[in-house]
């Protein structure tokens, strides 16, 4: 008997099923005076009148009960879906009904329960999608729903009752300010990455005097701390900005962007460099053997076969690079060097949860999405993987 | 012709080959055979200088392979190795087009080309040219490795143990495939292997190293008759030698005027075939047949006659 349970119900998405049960419990948003102290938890039967809070709670459970046939993945991605819906509608609901009559400063912010239904529903999401197994140009499609979904939901306005929103919109300009820093810190320190860590991977690869002593440096630099890093910048920079006559027209100074972006250079050699190396020596010998034999030079052997056959383990490691960087540009906030950092350290000082969550939340946001579609490059580059599906 | 002339590799003070001396023909299959770690290998790779000799020189149809740029040398001669070798990341048609377009032919002619080998090795293009080397069975990826060194039509195709890894039949058929393809365009081939039976099918002549070192080289008769060493006759198989050599002579040598009882053989098997089929079916005598008709008969006690003399060295 529980054999034919389990083979029916997946054991996954009954576990997600409980734990939403048991999250219901938890409060789903939090009411407060004002956006500083600390709020009040409300169930989220509370949060508006019955017959908004009923159909919304039907469609949630429907969701989670939809995740639990083991054998339709498919059906499981839509009670995901459906669910993650319905989180949004009561939340809707419930920050505009629980606002009426707060009083002017009163905050609506979300509580622990909407989060962990929120995880667990991504969760079955991410479960019924590992069982579809889809294609790259499949995941691909996905995304770019998921996230004209999430565009659609925050243009909309709809939310614009929440506490987070509300911190938006008196930094609107603020906002885009750091979100246009923040990419240009972690893209622009990818790109510098790879323009000088590429090569040096290549010559790496070529020599191995310079293997032994480039990549136990750059695996030192790898180890010291995000914050020590930054902080050596100032004064690093500073002097030269003091003593480089011409530097501090540049625009070069102690802290601001530009000690910021240094680091996070520093700190994406070593991925660059040694998935570079890696990539290069995937090549299997006899492959190798057979391009020296055929007459190939060393730049198309290079050029012709081991760049293509490595280029997955490279991308690879610009994926790391990428993510690993979108993350760190948190702390340039601290030197002055602009992003979403910048709210959250403001949001430290102020005790203002939700401003550090409008500065963490865009930023775990744009990490998931370029990790995404990195694996997806790098299964494309991947030979042929089109092909095979 | 390819001339080896006292050629040495030492590596970390060992001579992996050690003075080695040679002369093949154009147009012929030499077969290198010897044990693991003889030198065979390194011994081929001096030629196309993927191995630089540490002293010795190789001579092509009278030129010195290091007059010609490494690379040019590369392009003029066919590679073949164990394990195929082939980029995983290009079509089948791309693989054996490869060394054409470093050559810099039309494209036109490399399609034509690629076209023409795949027929060769009956596989029709159709239904190859545009598959992935992971789409092929082992068998097809050797004849594909085996067509890329073919593509440019050089005179000469250096090969590594190319049948190492396939499966005994399809290895049978890959060798008379080989066999047929350099009787019709006439190369000059280096092949090595491990294995002295098929050094002794597929060569004309037959090269034996023993660490490093040429201990033999001649016809397969004459490796199998008059072994030079205890290592060669070792190599050659004490009870199987008689077999062999018989394996080597055609009917056709031995036919005599006469009649047999039961069904013919051809005059293109060989000693050991008739003498299998004597056996099998308790026959001393063989009709002999030609395109269908008798020409004579073969005796066991011919068949023997020529097996005798294969006695053990000194
Ligand atoms: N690059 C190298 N560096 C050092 N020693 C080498 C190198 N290549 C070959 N050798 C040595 O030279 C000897 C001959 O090697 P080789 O590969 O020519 O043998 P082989 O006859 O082809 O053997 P196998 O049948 O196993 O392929 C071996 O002892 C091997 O260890
Ligand atoms: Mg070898």
């Amino acid at each position: 008997m529980p054999n034919r349970t389990s083979s029916f119900f997946s054991r996954p998405g009954l576990l997600f099923a409980v734990l939403g049960l048991v999250a219901l419990l938890a409060p789903f948003v939090t009411l407060a005076a004002n956006r500083i102290v600390a709020g009040v938890g409300v169930p989220v039967w509370d949060i508006a009148a019955a017959n908004t809070t009923i159909p919304g709670l039907a469609v949630l459970l429907a969701g989670l009960a939809l995740g639990l046939p083991a054998a339709l993945p498919k059906l499981r991605l839509l009670g995901a879906t459906v669910g993650v819906a319905a989180l949004v509608w009561l939340l809707m609901q419930g920050s505009t009904s629980l606002l009426e009559g707060a009083g002017p400063y009163a905050r609506v912010s979300l509580g622990s329960g909407f989060w962990c239904l929120l995880a667990i529903l991504l969760l079955l999401a991410a479960d019924a999608l590992s069982a579809l197994s889809p294609g790259p140009l499949m995941r691909a499609g996905l995304l770019v729903a998921a996230i004209i979904a999430l565009v659609l939901v925050l243009w909309s306005g709809a939310l614009a009752d929440l506490s987070i929103y509300r911190e938006y919109i008196s930094r609107h300009d603020a906002f885009f300010d750091a979100a246009q820093r923040h990419l240009g810190l972690a893209f622009g320190s990818l790109m510098v990455a790879a323009i000088t860590g590429f090569p040096l991977g290549v010559f790496c690869h070529h020599n191995e005097g310079l293997r032994g002593s480039v990549l136990p440096v750059l695996s030192f630099l790898q180890t010291i701390p995000s914050l020590a890093m930054f902080g050596i910048m100032i004064p690093l920079l500073a002097w030269v900005s003091s003593t480089i006559p011409g530097a501090k027209e540049l625009g070069v100074a102690g802290i601001g962007f530009l000690p910021a972006f240094l680091a996070l250079v520093i700190y994406s050699l070593l991925p660059v460099v040694a998935n570079t190396v890696a990539g290069l020596e995937a090549t299997p010998p006899v492959t190798l053997d057979a391009a020296r034999g055929m007459g190939m030079t060393r730049q198309q052997r290079l050029i012709q076969v081991q760049l293509p056959l490595g280029l997955p383990v490279m991308l690879a490691g610009l994926r790391i690079v990428l993510v690993q960087n979108i993350g760190l540009a948190v702390i340039a906030g601290l030197i002055g060097g602009g992003g979403f950092g910048t709210f959250v350290f403001q949001g430290l000082n102020q005790t203002a949860t939700d401003l550090i969550l409008l500065g963490a939340l865009p930023t775990v946001t744009l990490a998931l999405i370029s990790a995404i579609t990195m694996d997806i490059l790098v299964e494309l580059t991947r030979p042929n993987s089109v092909r095979h599906g | 012709m390819i001339e080896i002339d006292n050629i040495t590799k030492v590596y970390d003070g060992r001579a992996a080959v050690d003075s080695v001396s040679m002369t093949i023909e154009s147009a012929t299959i030499t077969a290198i055979v010897g044990t693991s770690g003889s030198g065979k290998s390194t011994l081929l790779r001096m030629i196309n200088r993927l191995v630089e000799p540490t002293s010795g020189e190789v001579r092509i149809n009278g030129e010195l392979t290091t007059d010609l740029e490494k690379n040019a040398l590369r392009r003029r001669i066919g590679y073949a190795i164990q394990g195929h070798g082939l980029f995983p990341h290009h079509t089948v048609a791309r693989n054996i087009g490869a060394v054409p377009q470093l050559l810099g032919w039309s494209k036109d002619k490399i399609s034509d080309r690629i076209n023409e080998l795949l027929n060769l090795f009956s596989m029709p293009p159709e239904e190859f040219r545009d598959r992935y080397p992971a789409e092929l069975s082992g068998g097809q990826q050797q004849r594909v490795g085996v067509a890329r060194a073919l593509a440019s039509r050089p005179d000469l195709l250096l090969m590594d143990e190319p049948f190492g890894a396939l499966d005994p039949i399809i290895r049978t058929r890959a060798q008379a495939d080989l066999h047929r393809i350099q009787r019709t365009l006439g190369s000059t081939i280096l092949l090595v292997t491990h294995d002295m039976e098929e050094a002794i099918q597929l060569g004309d002549q037959v090269a034996v190293m023993d660490q490093g070192r040429l201990v033999q080289h001649g016809t397969p008769a004459d490796i199998i008759t008059s072994p030079a060493t205890r290592f060669v006759a070792e190599m050659v198989g004490g009870v199987d030698r008689p077999l062999r050599l018989l394996s080597l002579l055609p009917l056709s040598e031995i036919v005599e005027a006469g009649e047999a009882e039961g069904p013919p053989i051809n005059d293109q098997a060989s000693l050991r075939d008739a003498l299998s089929v004597c056996l099998g079916s308790g026959r001393n005598t063989l009709p002999v047949e030609r395109d269908g008709a008798l020409i004579g008969r073969v005796t066991l006690e011919a068949i023997r006659s020529r097996a005798e003399g294969t006695h053990e060295p000194r």
